[in-house]
């Protein structure tokens, strides 16, 4: 029971998005409608889990002055797989993706778990932390991605759900949930939530 | 000359890495708290892109571009898809350079900069900047005006963030929503300033 307590606090209680501030970059730029949130979640928690659990393998062998260049080095290698794999899959994703899925290299969660947990734990925790983090990471950015392009366009993944006016419908877009500064505000207020439910957390 | 302004201008304003891009997020909403750090990190920023957009141009143009390597009897060769490796390689070689090379030649800013110079290999603004330059197909002269305007368009968002959040400081907040939650809703209102510049141009 102990253990899978490592799983389920990133979810929400410390989750790293809302909590732990990683990797925001990614999370803010491409959520602006659900699909592409999707791809990135899968993505995160596949490179997540894989570094996560191959540097905790290799703690006792890495170097520590030249330890961030060789966790750099694994973390671009699980990278450039999964851009890759994202090309050939689905190649009209990767375009709207650009450069993001490139930049999970430098997302903050990848790095800030393996030098915060993976290199202190064994691979078997390290892995549930992967997960629970992806997992936490996914939610946050799914929540997003869901309530921009909802507001946003009237559609999910695409299908229409509201119909907007221009078609006889009642639904007008709201051009604002385009813009990426409304993932700030929904964040903010996610972050609140976050705040006011786990009230034993220090403020800074 | 007009066309180097105009491509400085995007790269500070319309195209403002922190704000309208979103890159670098992390440091950003981190090393805020005061403006004197901001000002040091925003500095460093520049610096490392100057250099490492314009070099990683070369490496790319004259090895790793399909056919770059032509002159070695390699002409279909495409070693693009080591973009990535390569460009994280050259941002933290350069960093631990020049930490070495501040620390000699500079003491007193390499004390004022601390530990922020070595987390600038996992800002992603700076890796962004880069593959901007690879996607839009800059050349070298470009790529050093880029490189400049991306650094000194991070580094006017950090400073303009962290005077914010010293005035915000004494203010009377909701519990949940100081710190963090509110450094949120400041970002998203000054990008959406600078999202209005978009379209400018001389």
């Amino acid at each position: 029971m102990k253990t899978f307590h490592y799983l389920t606090k990133p979810i929400i209680e410390n989750n790293p998005i809302g909590v732990q501030v990683l990797g925001l970059c990614s999370a803010l730029a491409i959520t602006q409608s659900l699909y592409p949130a999707l791809i990135m979640a899968t993505a995160v928690i596949c490179v997540l889990t894989f570094s996560n659990v191959v540097i905790s393998l290799l703690r006792h062998v890495l170097p520590s002055s030249i330890r961030l260049i060789l966790e750099m080095t694994i973390i671009a290698s699980a990278v450039i797989v999964t851009d890759e794999t994202i090309k050939t899959i689905a190649p009209d994703v990767s375009q709207i993706l650009s450069v993001f899925v490139g930049l999970i290299v430098t997302n903050c969660i990848i790095l800030g778990r393996a030098e915060g947990f993976a290199l202190m734990h064994n691979p078997k925790l390290s892995l549930l932390d992967a997960i629970g983090n992806g997992i936490g990471y996914s939610v946050l950015i799914i929540l997003v991605a869901t309530i921009r392009e909802l507001f946003g366009r009237g559609t999910l993944l695409g299908e229409i759900i509201f119909i907007p006016s221009s078609d006889g419908g009642w639904f007008l877009e709201n051009k604002f949930m385009a813009l990426p500064s409304s993932a700030f505000f929904i964040l903010g207020i996610f972050v609140w939530v976050i705040n006011a439910k786990t009230s034993n957390r220090t403020y800074d | 000359m007009t066309e180097a302004l105009n491509l400085l201008f995007k790269a500070v304003f319309i195209e403002n890495l922190a704000l309208v891009f979103l890159f670098g997020m992390c440091t950003y909403v981190a090393v805020s708290k005061s403006v004197k750090t901001a000002i040091g990190l925003g500095m460093a920023v520049i610096l490392v892109e100057t250099i490492t957009v314009p070099i990683n141009h070369l490496i790319y143009q004259h090895i790793l571009r399909q056919g770059a390597l032509a002159w070695a009897g390699y002409p279909e060769l495409d070693l693009s898809y080591l973009k990535l490796i390569t460009f994280i390689a050259v941002i933290a070689a350069l960093v631990q350079v020049l930490e070495m090379t501040i620390e000699r030649f500079f003491p007193t800013l390499f004390k004022s900069l601390g530990i922020y110079l070595p987390l600038l290999t996992v800002n992603c603004a700076i890796l962004g900047a880069s593959l901007f330059m690879v996607q839009r197909n800059y050349d070298l002269y470009e790529s050093v005006v880029y490189g400049f305007g991306t650094g000194l368009g991070w580094a006017l968002a950090i400073v303009l963030f962290a005077s914010i959040r010293e005035r915000l400081h004494e203010s009377n907040l909701p519990k949940g929503f100081q710190g963090l939650g509110l450094a949120f809703v400041i970002t998203g209102l000054l990008s959406l300033g600078f999202n209005g510049l978009s379209g400018l141009e001389f």
